[in-house]
């Protein structure tokens, strides 16, 4: 056995013998009263437990790790090798098993916890102690994979793609088959396809009412129609504000990119807020069309064209990125070739320009659809009685109904929609990519747009333009004036709500705002380094290394991107409620539901820049006899830095804006600025909500400067050729 | 500290490669002597750069045995294989200085720092690199990347040296002068060397022998005099220099020589194990002579082409037994197109080829 190895072992020891075994309420460092007992009681060690009869099932694991240990004094890798394997998988399985047949009284799975000599015994969620030992006997069973020669003999990465994998399974997986579960169980506890039928076909969700009579439509349709009406949208905007942007003369060009850059820090919903205060009953449109024109005050905002509204200027920008990728992705040459064989501008832009589009295209409606599908925020503020999919999920947890059945069942119609929409992404359009550039330089101009093609393109960008801009305006003054459409004097009132700061007996943070604040800022700054470091090494591990399974680990790293955040939220507290892992309202939760929702960022950003990094430089450092970790510390990570910064920057400021999954998971103690602004905007206390929102928007702004500094300085370095170029932000 | 382990040897034991269906080495076996130099030769695809990251490490063999000084390393790791590589790119480490590069192998080991430096200095003078030390890859020729990576390589004093194509970015004049230095230092070094090209020349040039990989096998082993004198089939005779490959046909066989017959011309060669019937030949254009007509033993053809080439011309001759492609040297005379011409064959360079 190899020293690592030998050093793993103790280590799983240890979480076995010595630490706490199950996670205790109350469990902290500064009052020790839940260790009362030690090594039995609560807070005892699985060791002692076991030994002492209080669960005597984790002794079977507990063998397996003994097991493992044979393999201490082998000088015969191979062998060592077989004995890890064996004993590592299984006291793996076992550990698990139990976990999850012993829960609480009359929950698990009876008949297996009676294999485990455990009939009507409960036991808490797991602690400390559990998780060292299964992740050591995890990666015991994986230093026997790199011993066998998988991963190129390599323990670290073995040990990686095993923790990986282990993460994926139990932080995206787990969750939605258990999503999938509840929405299988009837009122009794067992699964009833009856009840699933009844729920699942409810008039609720796919009622065509409202073509025929004067009912509403069911949940999907409505969910399915604003999808399709944002991706087209969305894509329109976006493909001529990118063929405007590249292939015009037009003025003011930077301003369209800078409209780009603001929906990444705004949170989902606040754009909604804005067009309340523009279009809402007493909004400063409506008072203007009442006052001159007397037209009447509608609520017209609140239901379809609002929300429809809200999410196409919300997601245009991103149907923006994608789209001019595309576009400058087609080689001028090709273009020129067309014009050079007699073809005029029209007819080379409608023969060769648009069909080499039209994936991108695709693509682009896609990505709208999706955002459209898991979109929480908007339609929760502007919905009034059009319901979708994501808010009525919401209601059904929280609502009084209180029903977690038909949540799970609306969360598994929705889910359907988007992986649909991924899978139809991933097949279709991953072999239809027209990609023409090649590495060979392209000297080649571009075609001007034909007139007619400009013209109308101008057409519909300038009035989106316009309204962006003016959104922006309100969003960063509404928080200064009394109330937004009724009195403009200005005050600071909002704000002094929110932030205000008593100095008189010291520093005493009084505004209501700071607490969700400064608890946001701390989980975001938890959680974005965690983020980047999964998401890299799982973009490492996808991009440099090769091993059996990596295209269907690629694809579920890619899976979360498609699971909507309702969903996740809805998923993560059926799934962490109750033991073998019981984590809701803690900010643990939180933190690992900003990690696994933003992981593709890494992912992507990792990927891009490891793209630019050729391959034997990490073989080079192999031959010099540094093991993967040491490359990974001192060849690629420095190689990456850009990468690490854009993930970092990302999904902290995703971490930041999220709406959708975190409102399910917040407690008391651990609130979110977000959760917080949408309870506001549910009060009616539109200027505090506005006021705050400003304050995240401004932070974020700055937070991404600062590091975009940071980041720039670098380049000043005395190497003249830079090697990986900081990849763009695009592709969430 | 570190003790020097001296050259070793490399056995391949039915070592196999598969990526999912496709095999890109197929059950091959040979043998590195310690201290000499093998080059891997073959086209694109054939295999030999597969052969050489599996002497690495880099990849693991699906099946077989890899041995390097006779201990079994199949499923070791890179790291752990006492074996350095010279990349096709050279693989500098962008973002550290020249020093940092060839002083990285130690430093990994946990060597000292000053000491580390100290290695990677004296590995540097090696190459005649000594006073680059402070600038970054970037700010060198190709060249002289190549110096560094070879220096880098060198640090660790490995059992066996890989080169990778390692001269295929450069110019054909510094490329004509990097291998000899390459050469000049295994000789001098005393070390096994595993050399990886799809150039022929280079391979003869610098070969103590060839192996010689088509389609993921071996289809010839030797010394490179063997390989162009005495190919081992038509792939070989046609990779390894010039060779115009014409069906002839065995008249009789008398111990260890054939007598042959091509249109009307009848030769005496080795028979290299052939029986009479029809077989293929290997005729270097250099090889065909063209002389007087009305000889004895002459074939007569047309001239199609005719170049020149300064040193020498190329000429495109046609006769009853095909097409032939000659080369004439010390004449810079060029012959007119359908100029009637008789051909002598060279008791060197004509070859029967076994197989196909």
């Amino acid at each position: 056995m190899r020293p690592s190895t030998r050093l793993l072992f103790l280590l799983a020891l240890c979480g076995f013998g010595l630490l706490p075994w199950y996670f205790t309420e109350g469990m902290g460092l500064r009052s020790l009263g839940w260790l009362s007992g030690y090594p039995f009681g609560k807070g005892g060690s699985g060791l002692a437990l076991g030994l002492s009869g209080a669960a005597p099932w984790l002794l079977p694991g507990g063998a397996m790790l003994l097991v493992a240990g044979l393999a201490w004094p082998k000088q015969d890798e191979q062998r060592a090798a077989t004995v890890l394997l064996w004993a590592g998988a299984i006291g793996f399985t076992l550990f698990f098993l139990q976990g999850f047949a012993i829960t609480l009284r009359g929950q698990g799975i009876p008949w297996l916890a009676a294999l485990f000599g455990a009939s009507g015994a409960a036991q808490a969620g797991m602690g400390p102690g559990a998780l060292v030992t299964i992740v050591g006997l995890l990666l015991l069973f994986c230093h026997g994979l790199a011993y066998r020669g998988f991963c190129r003999g390599d323990v670290f990465t073995c040990s990686m793609i095993g923790l990986l994998v282990l993460m994926i399974g139990l932080f995206i997986f787990f969750p939605v088959v258990t999503v999938l579960k509840g929405a299988l169980i009837g009122s009794a506890g067992t699964i009833d396809f009856g009840a699933f039928l009844d729920r699942f076909l409810d008039s609720s969700i796919w009622g065509l009412g409202c073509l025929t009579r004067d009912v509403s439509c069911g949940v999907a349709w409505n969910t399915l129609l604003l999808a399709v009406l944002c991706g087209a949208i969305t894509t329109l905007l976006g493909l001529a504000s990118a063929l405007l942007i590249l292939r015009t003369g037009m003025p003011a060009k930077w301003l369209l990119r800078a409209l780009t850059v603001l929906p990444i820090i705004t949170p989902p919903f606040v754009i909604g807020l804005a067009l309340i205060l523009i279009f809402g009953r007493t909004g400063l449109v409506s008072n203007f069309m009442y006052e001159w024109f007397d037209v009447p005050r509608t609520r017209w905002i609140y239901g379809l064209p609002g929300v429809l509204l809200a999410q196409v200027l919300a997601f245009a920008p991103i149907a923006f990125l994608v789209l001019i990728g595309v576009v400058q992705g087609i080689a001028p040459s090709l273009e020129e070739a067309s014009q050079t064989l007699g073809a005029r501008r029209w007819e080379t832009f409608s023969t060769v320009t648009w069909p080499l589009l039209r994936p991108g295209i695709a693509n682009a409606f896609l990505i709208g659809f999706v955002e459209s599908m898991a979109d929480f925020g908007n339609p929760l503020v502007l919905g009034g009685n059009f319901e979708v999919l994501s808010t009525k999920i919401f209601f059904a947890v929280v609502g009084a109904a209180h029903n977690e059945g038909q949540a799970a069942v609306l969360a598994m119609v929705l889910l359907a929609f988007t992986l649909g929409a991924f899978w139809l992404q991933q097949r279709w359009l991953g072999k239809k990519s027209y990609t023409t550039l090649t590495g060979k330089g392209d000297a080649g101009l571009p075609t001007p747009l034909p007139r007619r093609v400009s013209w109308l393109a101008s057409a519909t960008v300038i009035p989106w333009v316009i309204l962006t801009v003016v959104i922006y305006i309100i969003i960063l003054t509404g928080g200064f004036v009394k109330s937004m459409g009724r009195d403009y004097t200005p005050t600071l009132e909002h704000f002094l709500t929110g932030f205000r700061i008593d100095f008189s007996r010291g520093l005493y943070f009084e505004g209501a705002a700071w607490d969700s604040f400064f608890t946001t800022v701390k989980l975001a700054a938890i959680s974005a380094p965690l983020t980047a470091i999964v998401g890299l090494l799982a973009a490492y591990l996808l991009k440099r290394q090769t091993f059996q399974g990596r295209a269907a680990l690629e694809f579920s790293t890619m899976l979360s991107f498609a699971i909507p955040g309702t969903v996740l939220g809805v998923a993560y507290i059926l799934a962490f409620n109750v033991p073998p892992i019981e984590m809701t309202g803690t900010g643990l939760i939180l933190v690992i539901a900003f990690i696994f929702r933003n992981m593709p960022v890494g992912v992507r950003s990792g990927i891009a820049g490891l793209s630019q990094i050729d391959k034997s430089l990490d073989e080079a450092s192999a031959t010099l006899s540094a093991r993967s970790a040491t490359t990974l510390w001192r060849v690629v990570l420095p190689l990456l830095r850009p990468a690490l910064v854009a993930a970092l920057v990302y999904s902290f400021v995703r971490a930041m804006t999220a709406v959708s999954a975190v409102i399910f998971l917040v407690s008391a103690e651990y609130n979110l600025a977000t959760a917080y602004i949408v309870g506001r905007v549910e009060a009616g206390e539109f200027g505090l909500a506005i006021a705050y929102s400003s304050v995240l928007i401004v932070v974020m702004a700055l937070g991404i400067a600062i590091i975009q500094l940071g980041v720039g300085e670098r380049k000043l370095g005395r190497r003249t050729t830079e090697t990986a170029a900081s990849p763009a932000m695009a592709g969430a | 500290m570190m003790q020097k382990a001296g050259p070793a040897s490399v056995e391949f034991r039915n070592v196999t490669k598969r990526y999912g269906s496709v095999t890109a080495v197929n059950d091959i076996s040979f043998t590195i002597e310690a201290g000499s130099l093998v080059t891997l030769l073959g086209p694109s695809g054939c295999g030999k750069t597969t052969t050489l990251r599996m002497i690495a490490g880099l990849e693991m063999a699906s099946e077989g045995q890899i041995l390097i000084g006779g201990k079994d390393v199949t499923r070791l790791s890179a790291a752990d294989r006492d074996v350095s590589m010279v990349f096709q790119s050279y693989a500098l480490f962008p973002h550290m200085t020249v020093l940092e590069n060839v002083a990285y192998g130690p430093t990994v080991k946990r060597v000292p720092k000053a000491q580390a430096h100290d290695m990677a200095r004296e590995k540097l003078a090696v190459v005649g690199m000594k006073g680059y030390e402070d600038r970054l890859p970037s700010e060198l020729s190709g060249g002289q990347q190549q110096r560094v990576a070879v220096a880098r390589a060198l640090v660790l004093e490995p059992q066996v040296l890989l080169f990778d194509e390692p001269l295929s970015n450069l110019d054909a004049k510094l490329r004509r002068r990097m291998r000899e230095e390459i050469r000049d230092l295994q000789r001098k070094l005393n070390l096994t060397v595993a050399y990886v090209t799809h150039d022929q020349e280079e391979a003869l040039a610098v070969s103590d022998r060839i192996i010689v990989m088509s389609n993921a096998v071996i289809a010839q082993e030797g010394a490179p005099r063997q390989l162009y004198e005495e190919p081992a089939d038509v792939f070989v005779a046609d990779f390894i220099g010039d060779a115009n490959l014409v069906e002839a046909e065995i008249v009789s066989v008398t111990g260890d020589r054939a007598e042959i017959r091509l249109g009307p011309v009848t030769l005496s060669l080795p028979s290299r194990g052939m029986k009479p019937g029809k077989a293929k030949m290997a005729i270097r254009p250099e090889s065909l002579l063209i002389v007087e007509a009305g000889g004895p033993n002459l074939l007569p053809g047309t001239i199609r082409k005719c170049a020149y080439l300064g040193n020498h011309l190329d000429l495109e001759i046609a006769t009853e037994a095909g097409d032939f492609y000659v080369t004439r040297h010390g004449t810079r005379e060029i012959m007119p197109e359908g100029q009637m011409v008789s051909l002598a064959f060279a008791d060197y360079g004509v070859t029967l080829v076994p197989g196909g």
